[in-house]
């Protein structure tokens, strides 16, 4: 219910939150530059010197900026969330469904209709907004543009303009600000500009975002990637051995002291874009138990499909001689199927109780996967698994969870189901890092004795929808796989009730039935009760 | 099977409701006619701001109360009939109890303002009273100005509120600073000028005289006691306090005097009946606290007991150490312990305040034993369980200000200020025993 439109009758929009005059300009300055990025993209016969980019590019950096600077420098420091459900783009007003579509429309055209964008083909010269992007691409690496450079510049812009806005928006928070930085550093440095300075050292390497990790890069251990890393001599060995390293070494140790905040929120570019761009939207996340129940089937089961596929990915290109190769077919199912079970069986020794009644979907998912990979290796032939081409479920995985899954959903539809569809519902990275943050972490976020006042601003601004309320109006830490620390719960509290925090394991989860505040008997006569 | 019903789906009611589930099987009724629902009032205010929908104040889903077997009814209870253990509702409709709990809550304060009951007056504490606000101060077009009447922590939230839709806000306090029947002088001062740096007409000393007519029954301007001055304005809020709201008890047998009268248990003179929250008096005050606590806090407490009560485990109502929150504009507060607004009789005050002029604290504590008794902390977020228990082993103030960073619960990578106060502790000592 808007409270808004219930009593207005008026066409005139009748809120006085309106835009100033000077946040008009801003915004109109914006859409020339975006304005100029259409012409370009139908072809219109401008010129294709890098300076037309820059002008384009320049003044949406130059609108945005002046816009986040119109409306949070004028105002004094704090929570700047007045009038988000009564704004047309942050409220699934006409403006937020029309972004939506464009947005949606973008993605499909840049994942299956590359051409429409103006990317030549087979060798032909670029036209349109590829071309555009042409002077820039052949600045940073001798090379035309691609559809991928113009997204990434675009996305990478995209996260440095948004996140000054956000810089503003929370400058009297150095845990938002600090964040911020740390990932518009790794986006500008590890996703857009040394992947095109390792190309330039070495074009027989692969493009290779060193924060991005297996399962979410999940073409590292695709032929043609293997293939790339072990052509391009000892730094393409020693960037394959790091990427093994980060998943099996850094990422642990890091979840461990930090919880999956320390990628999900500080390093990765999904999360940079949904922290940034996606800001606007956080709150428009749904917090329903049915949605969370959604949740944890999706995640898992693209976890799962993720881990078996690349698997056969690894086994279809292994042989069956050990004397030409170390690692065979049957080799690497022994190891796989050992690793998994070693990794089972110790969770379920030493963490049983804080699996509680999820012990059952942990083991339905560890028997599937085993049965899969065993299918696989007794089914499979040279160059069918699953009775399918090998390459196919690789192929399907790429189309249905890396492109529309994660691009056209995920993104495209942030400002109807917010900015973390894809982080919540089907990154098989979070998957794994959160079974990591619920089990064997550090990280909580503490509840302050019995200040809550269950006013549900937490749930409310918490994108990954997590019922934050729920547990802090119980006194109850909140300790759940999906949260990626954003910290935007503990900022929007008006009570100073949510801290985000590294500490022992002992009593991280802790179920309470009386809050602090009452007599100590009666709270220890209930929580003994239970 | 026994019929508990509780009248009030407020934090009182409510947490006596899912406690006495908890605990039992007994049959449940819920009473409200304010909504069907149960939602957090001190919510009400970021529902006008824009931060959130009504939706998101409803602490459960709305398929909650089925789920736990506790029935709702939408309803305004006329009177009580104790012998028969009857309710009569105003439509009619009556529902008999073995147990009833009166968990009504409040109603804002009228102090006898000529103009009181015109359109375009009123306080905020219900949901009604919001929906009226939608209508009177809908924008800066329709509310050209607004007045409120009563510096207290209502008066500010409904300041804020109107502030942020860009209404002129013209903010009358009896006092001669905000809130300063509650908060010493250092922590007033600087929420003053908080509330002037949101371009806040703030009156300090200022009292309504009366409220204008626009002829047409609204509101249309208010006269200052003092100087007579005439302040056109399309909305009055009055935030002058709260006072328990329990007109229906009147010519029934149950014993009132501000609220229902309650011994230690909750128990009125009525058998079976139990009254808890705001509409709630204590006979006797309970240390430091007043008879009637119109405190979020204290209700969910109470209502915490009496569900322990209700269902067999008879349990006095014995709150803990003293606290309370707020938040005035862009500044948190936070108070454990006591603080009074001037040091009682034998204690001392410690203030500390950041150059900022957004963070503060000020400590209470025993002149000769040094016993550490309570702290208001502005602008910087302090743990309860810590402090909680420093209450509770008595600490010196010494040994608080040595230890404070064990109590900081501000976010991670914030600044930190316990050397400062450290700091300004020793030179406050020092200058004492000069």
């Amino acid at each position: 219910m808007s409270n808004k439109l219930n009593y207005s009758m008026s066409l005139a929009k009748p809120d006085a939150k309106d835009f100033s005059l000077k946040q008009k300009v801003a915004i109109g300055i914006g859409i020339i530059g975006l304005f100029i990025l259409v012409l370009a993209l139908f072809n219109a016969d401008i010129n294709h010197s890098g300076w037309v980019l820059t002008t384009a590019l320049g003044l949406i950096v130059l609108g945005t900026i002046w816009f986040s600077n119109s409306v949070y420098l004028s105002e004094s420091k704090g929570i700047k969330n007045d009038g988000v459900w009564f704004k047309s783009i942050s409220s699934r007003g006409l403006i937020g469904w029309a972004t939506g579509i464009v947005l949606t429309l973008f993605y499909i055209v840049l994942y299956f209709y590359p051409h429409l964008l103006g990317l030549g083909k087979d060798g032909a010269p670029n036209t349109g907004l590829v071309a555009l992007f042409d002077p820039l691409s052949q600045l940073l690496s001798g090379r035309p543009a691609s559809q991928w450079f113009v997204y990434g510049a675009l996305y990478t812009m995209a996260i440095l303009v948004f996140g000054y806005k956000f810089f503003l928006k929370y400058r009297h928070n150095r845990y938002e600000q600090i964040r911020t930085g740390s990932v518009m550093f790794f986006q500008l440095a590890f996703a857009f500009l040394i992947p095109e300075f390792m190309y330039v050292m070495n074009s027989d390497l692969p493009y290779y975002d060193l924060k991005s990790i297996w399962p979410l890069n999940y073409y590292l251990f695709d032929s043609w990637s293997i293939k790339g890393f072990l052509s391009a001599g000892t730094i393409g060995l020693i960037l394959l051995i790091f990427g093994v390293v980060s998943i099996f070494i850094i990422t642990p140790i890091l979840t461990y002291k930090y919880g999956k905040r320390w990628y999900c929120s500080w390093v990765c570019g999904c999360g940079g874009l949904a922290e940034t761009a996606g800001d606007p939207f956080r709150h428009l996340s749904s917090k329903k138990l049915s949605s969370w129940k959604l949740e944890r089937w999706l995640i898992h089961a693209v976890l799962v499909f993720s881990v078996v596929m690349t698997m056969a990915t690894i086994y279809s290109f292994l042989g069956n001689n050990p004397d030409s190769y170390w690692l065979t077919k049957s080799l690497f199912i022994k190891l796989s199927i050992g690793f998994l079970s070693l990794i089972f069986l110790l969770f379920m020794l030493f963490k049983r109780k804080e699996f509680g009644k999820d012990a059952k979907n942990a083991s339905i998912g560890y028997a599937v996967v085993i049965s899969l990979v065993l299918i696989m290796h007794f089914t499979g032939t040279t160059d069918q698994i699953f009775f399918i081409k090998s390459s196919s479920l690789r192929s399907a995985y790429g189309l249905y969870i890396g492109s529309i899954f994660s691009g056209v959903i995920g993104t495209g539809f942030y400002p109807i189901f917010g900015s973390r569809v894809w982080c919540r519902f089907g990154c098989p990275m979070a998957a794994i890092l959160g079974l990591q943050q619920r089990l064997l972490s550090k990280f909580r976020i503490t509840t302050n004795g019995g200040q809550c006042i269950s006013c549900g601003n937490c749930s409310t601004y918490c994108e990954m929808g997590i019922d934050v309320r729920a547990y802090a109006q119980k006194g109850e830490n909140i300790v759940r796989s999906s949260c990626v620390g954003c910290g935007i719960c503990s900022a929007v509290c008006p009570r100073g009730v949510l801290k985000l925090e590294n500490d022992g394991l002992k009593g991280r989860i802790n179920p309470t039935e009386i809050l602090l505040g009452n007599d100590v008997n009666l709270m220890d006569l209930v929580n003994q009760n239970n | 099977m026994e019929h508990i019903v509780i009248i009030g789906n407020g934090i009182s009611g409510v947490t006596a409701a899912r406690h006495i589930r908890k605990l039992s099987d007994k049959k449940i009724t819920l009473i409200s006619a304010e909504t069907d629902h149960f939602f957090s009032r001190t919510a009400l205010m970021y529902v006008y701001m824009g931060h959130m929908k009504f939706e998101h104040t409803k602490p459960y889903e709305d398929w909650f109360w089925k789920k736990n077997r506790i029935e709702l009814k939408n309803g305004y209870v006329e009177t009580v009939e104790t012998e028969s253990k009857t309710l009569h509702f105003t439509d009619g409709d009556t529902l008999t109890y073995d147990k009833l709990i009166i968990a009504t809550g409040s109603k804002s304060n009228k102090f006898g303002w000529p103009g009181q009951d015109l359109n375009g007056v009123q306080g905020l504490y219900s949901k009604q009273d919001l929906d009226a606000l939608e209508v009177f101060a809908p924008n800066k077009n329709i509310c050209k100005r607004a007045v409120i009447v009563g510096g207290g922590l209502i008066g500010i939230e409904l300041t804020e509120m109107l502030n942020s839709r860009d209404i002129p806000v013209t903010f009358l306090v009896r006092e001669s600073s905000f809130w300063n029947g509650v908060l010493p002088e250092g922590d007033s001062a600087m929420i003053n000028r908080q509330i002037k740096n949101h371009h806040i007409d703030l009156r300090l000393s200022t009292n309504l005289k009366e409220i204008v007519s626009d002829g047409n029954g609204k509101a249309n301007a208010v006269i200052i006691e003092e100087t007579g001055e005439k302040i056109p304005c399309d909305f009055v809020g009055l935030t002058a306090g709260v006072s328990p709201n329990i007109d229906f008890l009147k010519g029934t047998s149950i014993e009132t005097a501000k609220g229902v009268l309650v011994n230690r248990y909750l128990e009125t003179n009525i058998k079976d009946v139990y009254a808890i929250g705001d509409c709630a008096e204590q006979r006797e005050a309970i240390g430091n606290r007043r008879p009637v606590e119109a405190v979020w806090y204290t209700g969910r407490m109470m209502g915490e007991v009496i569900a322990q009560t209700i269902c067999g485990h008879k349990m006095k109502y014995n709150p803990g150490h003293w606290f309370n929150s707020a938040k005035f504009f862009d500044i948190e507060y936070q108070t454990y312990g006591w603080v009074f607004t001037k040091p009682k009789e034998g204690h001392l005050h410690f203030h500390w305040k950041h150059v900022d002029d957004t963070k503060c604290i000020t400590i209470e504590y025993n002149a000769s034993t040094n016993e550490f008794l309570g702290i208001n902390t502005f602008g910087i977020r302090m743990r309860h369980e810590v402090f909680d228990r420093w209450l509770t082993e008595k600490q010196t103030i010494d040994y608080v200000i040595l230890h404070l960073g064990k109590a900081n619960f501000d976010p991670e990578l914030y600044h930190h200020f316990e050397g400062d106060i450290q700091r300004a502790f020793k030179n406050q000592l020092q200058n004492l025993q000069l």
